[in-house]
């Protein structure tokens, strides 16, 4: 995480002619240059990360992105895409005297094939449309990262994001089989298809999924869909300590039972969700759990009631069951905006991510705590507990530089402290700006000149959002 | 990133933006959750014309970054203020502060004067909706060229076409005026027969006096049946919310301070609002005379008396209607249920119309499509943005027509009138428009009905 910056971020400028050629392109409504315009384009969900781009440009279709592409490669201007701008790493904040390229207008769904189970669907819509539009047919597409009401499955694909199902379902990268993406230099490439099997030649649309825009630009994503599971039950656990809410979760995977759900919230989130949402989370609890089973009705039954045992035997001082599927989803939503509803305590709220493996999460949330204390820094952790991804929240005030320190100092720790359990810096929000750098202590050189090697083949001028997850 | 610099000084030149306490706009973390509940943000797509691009120009004036120019006021004017982002914020932002200090500031500096703009606002604003009397003499002249068929002769020979471009597109919209206002329908004190368990006062609003006295009629019927000893003020003042929303916060705090003298709170158990958007500016009395040396104690008595009449009868445990013995034959009449923006947004007065709507005999409540969205009366949106308001007003049509209802209810006058317009535009010649009535109302109704059932005097 940068510091803020003390002066206000320049304005980006571009090249006239680049302008001139633009808005000969596109119809006016699709290019944003004025101040008023550009201001809102400045950030996406990060905190205290702000750069002015030069213009935006709303492309409707391939074609455009293409013109768009080959415009900046003539003119040397550096092009970052964005959706809805939800990112948590800063992976779509402009860098200066860019155009920010927004997929929002290219939002179609342009197929739902029952017979294969595949959906197929524009860069710019809505997650939670194509939750929905599954639905509608009986199918179900599992990745659900807290921002899908408003994240664009374009974005979810350059960020490879997560969600609250990841233990059992994965995550974005696992229902991705095709991906039409427009390269540096405008031409289109195809990469997969609707074969459950095919090792034709690299697999390169992985090489696309989670690189955050810096290799080429998504513009269709072909999705894979499961059968609807029949039946879900949600579970609310609470415990007088964390290391209790954690040791649960080890005996449950122990148990060979792997839920779709098994978030984590200590009280601070806990109070702030409640205060939110206002769905009777038990305030009082040191930590909840939030478990959900779903599939077969049998297995769900069992496996409800085999959780709830593991619960009880583990100290938990009550367990709960959501009555109803109304319930179970204002339950899985209040959680959903946990991040958000921390900005309630303090003026700056920043999310970490650092993810590690299922076996350290109980000392990882002990780290977490007592360097926070060390720091004097106020810290909020909630997070995805089965899958080991955790996320510490810093709460402070960017205002205050000698806090803001502090936080700097507390955050790295955590990070070292995650490597050495074997973990990751992210694992679901990406490297962006926010974790840029850090990534050479976790990847070492050899690992990043690979990367490196990559961006310059598919990138060679450099343009495609510069910067980003590594210089 | 200019934010460390400049905030707790104030600004010499009075920027009302730089002068909000900084906090206010930091609170707003942009994750975006706003985004998708923002019907302006849904219709363009642009992230200006959203709560948080709005929120990060605001915040960009109070750094210094940006003027407050025409361009800034348009936005702050296409904004609804319909509240669905504060419904929406995990993170809390105080958008309706916000708002209103964006708009007052774009006031104080005039970048959106036009001779024009001005003539309306000092007309409306300053003139008319600051004296009671002078707006229901108004209102009294209006009914007469109603109620004497003048509006009717002069639609039919063409005469209103007449009318320049906007206004003759608005004249359909007029409403239609009440015969008797609410001070000659309800009494300054009414009691009920039993001993009275609560003690309120009744706000009749402006637009609500003129044109759905009828709705306070029922809200002073609905509360003595309800065992409360009613108190309805003569002649009351506008309390002042299309002052605060449009930028005049000097009247809006004249206006509050009227209601105060009015009503004292200390007098009664509850202040009982029935218009939404009347009710979401009445209960933030408290912070708007928060430096009145004068008013504040009363004021912050007076925004904790506040209540919606839904949410007072849910509160007090209201009576259930009895069916009447004739009614169980009948088919149910089927209800849809449209939410004010400033009751469920501004005020969270969501569940209880819908419980008061249930316990209606006789009736079958079908919720609709986006229920909470705004229907694009917001005040005087239809009048400043016919065409994002004609949008709305269709998308809520469409999804009321779906639901089948014969009855839509809806609590705000404001939107009362949106949508009776509304379904008479979209519904086939000859074919019923669904009629658009006030929970209350229906409530009100549901007690006569009971009443005339056990009582053989009565027809």
């Amino acid at each position: 995480m940068s510091p803020p910056s003390p002066q206000p971020a320049p304005r980006g400028s571009l090249p006239d002619l680049f302008l001139r050629d633009l808005r000969a392109a596109f119809p006016e409504s699709a290019v944003l240059t004025r101040h008023e315009d550009l201001i809102p384009y400045g950030f996406d969900g990060t905190a205290a990360l702000r750069q002015l781009p030069g213009a935006v440009v709303f492309p409707r279709d391939a074609a455009g992105v293409a013109a768009v592409l080959r415009l900046a490669r003539t003119h040397r201007v550096p092009v970052v895409s964005r959706g809805s701008g939800t990112g948590l790493s800063g992976g779509s904040v402009p860098v200066p005297g860019c155009v920010v390229l927004c997929l929002g207008d290219m939002n179609r769904i342009l197929e739902l094939d029952t017979r294969n189970l595949t959906l197929l669907a524009e860069p710019g819509v809505i997650t939670q449309r194509i939750y929905d539009t599954a639905d509608g047919a009986g199918l179900f597409y599992p990745p659900d990262p807290g921002s899908m009401k408003i994240s664009t499955i374009g974005g979810n694909v350059s960020e490879n994001a997560g969600g609250l199902r990841g233990l059992k379902y994965g995550v974005t990268r696992n229902y991705v089989m095709g991906l039409e993406v427009v390269l540096a230099d405008g031409s289109t490439v195809w990469l997969g298809n609707k074969c459950v099997k095919d090792v034709a030649g690299y697999n390169l649309r992985d090489l696309f999924i989670g690189s955050e825009g810096t290799l080429g630009i998504i513009t269709k994503v072909l999705l894979r869909l499961l059968p609807k599971p029949a039946a879900r039950q949600t579970l609310l656990a609470t415990y007088a300590s964390m290391d209790a809410a954690a040791e649960t979760v080890s005996a449950i995977i122990a148990e060979k039972i792997i839920p779709c759900t098994l978030e984590f919230l200590d009280q601070r989130t806990l109070r702030c969700v409640e205060a939110y949402a206002k769905v009777g989370l038990p305030t009082e609890a040191e930590a909840l759990l939030l478990i959900e089973t779903d599939g077969h009705p049998a297995a769900v039954a069992d496996e409800a009631d085999r959780i709830e045992q593991i619960c009880r035997a583990q100290s938990a001082l009550a367990v709960r069951r959501a009555a109803s599927a109304d319930e179970a989803t204002r339950l899985a939503t209040a959680r959903r905006s946990a991040f958000s509803a921390l900005a309630r305590l303090r003026p700056t709220t920043i999310l970490e991510d650092a993810t590690v493996p299922r076996s350290e999460l109980a000392k990882m949330i002990r780290f977490i705590n007592e360097t926070a204390a060390r720091h004097q820094v106020e810290v909020a952790t909630f997070g995805h507990f089965g899958d080991g991804n955790l996320h510490p929240t810093f709460l402070t005030d960017e205002r205050n530089q000698a806090e803001m320190h502090r936080v700097e100092a507390a955050m790295k720790e955590i990070f070292d402290y995650a490597l050495s359990l074997g973990g990751t810096l992210t694992g679901e929000h990406g490297v962006g700006l926010a974790k840029k750098a850090f990534l050479p202590r976790q990847l070492g050189d050899p690992t990043l000149e690979l990367l490196r090697s990559i961006k310059r083949t598919l990138d060679p001028d450099g343009l495609l959002n510069p910067g980003k997850i590594f210089d | 990133m200019s934010s460390a610099t400049h905030s707790s000084t104030p600004d010499a030149t009075g920027n009302l933006l730089r002068n909000l306490d900084y906090s206010v706009l930091q609170q707003c973390m942009h994750c975006g959750m706003c985004l998708p509940t923002c019907p302006t943000y849904v219709e363009t797509g642009r992230e200006r014309h959203s709560p948080r691009g709005r929120i990060a120009l605001m915040r960009a004036i109070a750094d210094g970054e940006l003027e407050v120019n025409a361009d800034f006021g348009d936005e702050m004017y296409y904004c609804l203020g319909c509240l669905a982002c504060t419904t929406a914020c995990p993170a809390g932002v105080d958008y309706p502060n916000l708002f209103e200090t964006a708009r007052a500031e774009i006031e104080r500096r005039g970048v959106l004067d036009t001779p024009k703009r001005r003539g309306v606002r000092w007309f409306a604003l300053r003139l008319v909706f600051t004296r009671p009397r002078l707006l229901r003499a108004l209102g009294r002249l209006l009914w007469l060229w109603q109620a004497s068929g003048l509006q009717g002769l002069s639609r039919r020979i063409g005469l209103t076409r007449l009318l320049p471009g906007q206004l003759a597109d608005l004249e359909p919209q007029t409403p239609r005026i009440q015969r008797h206002f609410s001070d000659a329908l309800i009494a300054p004190i009414e009691r009920p027969s039993g001993p009275a368990r609560h003690r309120v006062a009744v706000l009749t609003g402006c637009v609500q006096d003129l044109a759905f006295s009828d709705v306070n009629r029922a809200t002073v019927d609905v509360l003595v049946a309800n065992g409360c000893e009613v108190v309805t003020p003569r002649a009351q003042a506008c309390c002042g919310s299309l002052h605060a929303h449009n930028g005049d916060v000097a009247t809006a705090r004249e206006l509050a301070r009227r209601q105060i003298d009015a009503i004292d709170p200390d007098s009664v158990d509850a202040i009982i609002s029935n218009a939404g958007g009347c009710g979401s500016h009445l209960r933030h009395y408290d912070h708007l005379l928060a430096d009145d040396p004068v008013y504040a104690a009363r004021a912050a008595t007076w925004s904790r008396k506040l209540r919606d009449i839904h949410e007072w009868l849910a509160e007090i445990g209201f009576r259930k209607p009895a069916a009447p013995a004739s009614a169980s034959a009948t088919e149910p009449q089927r209800l849809t249920y449209h939410e004010s923006c400033h009751l469920c947004h501004g005020q969270k007065v969501s569940r209880q119309p819908r419980e008061i709507l249930r316990t209606l005999p006789g009736v079958e409540l079908r919720e609709c499509a986006e229920a909470t969205w705004c229907c694009g009366s917001a005040g005087i949106y239809n009048i400043t943005q016919p065409e994002t308001a004609g949008w709305l007003q269709q998308r809520k049509v469409g999804h009321v027509q779906a639901t089948g209802a014969t009855l839509v209810a809806t609590a705000n006058p404001g939107c009362h009138l949106q949508l009776e317009n509304g379904l008479k535009r979209a519904t086939p010649a000859g074919a019923p428009v669904p009629s658009v009535v006030h929970p209350i109302v229906l409530l009100a109704q549901a007690y006569a009905a009971e009443a005339k059932a056990t009582d053989p005097s009565s027809r």
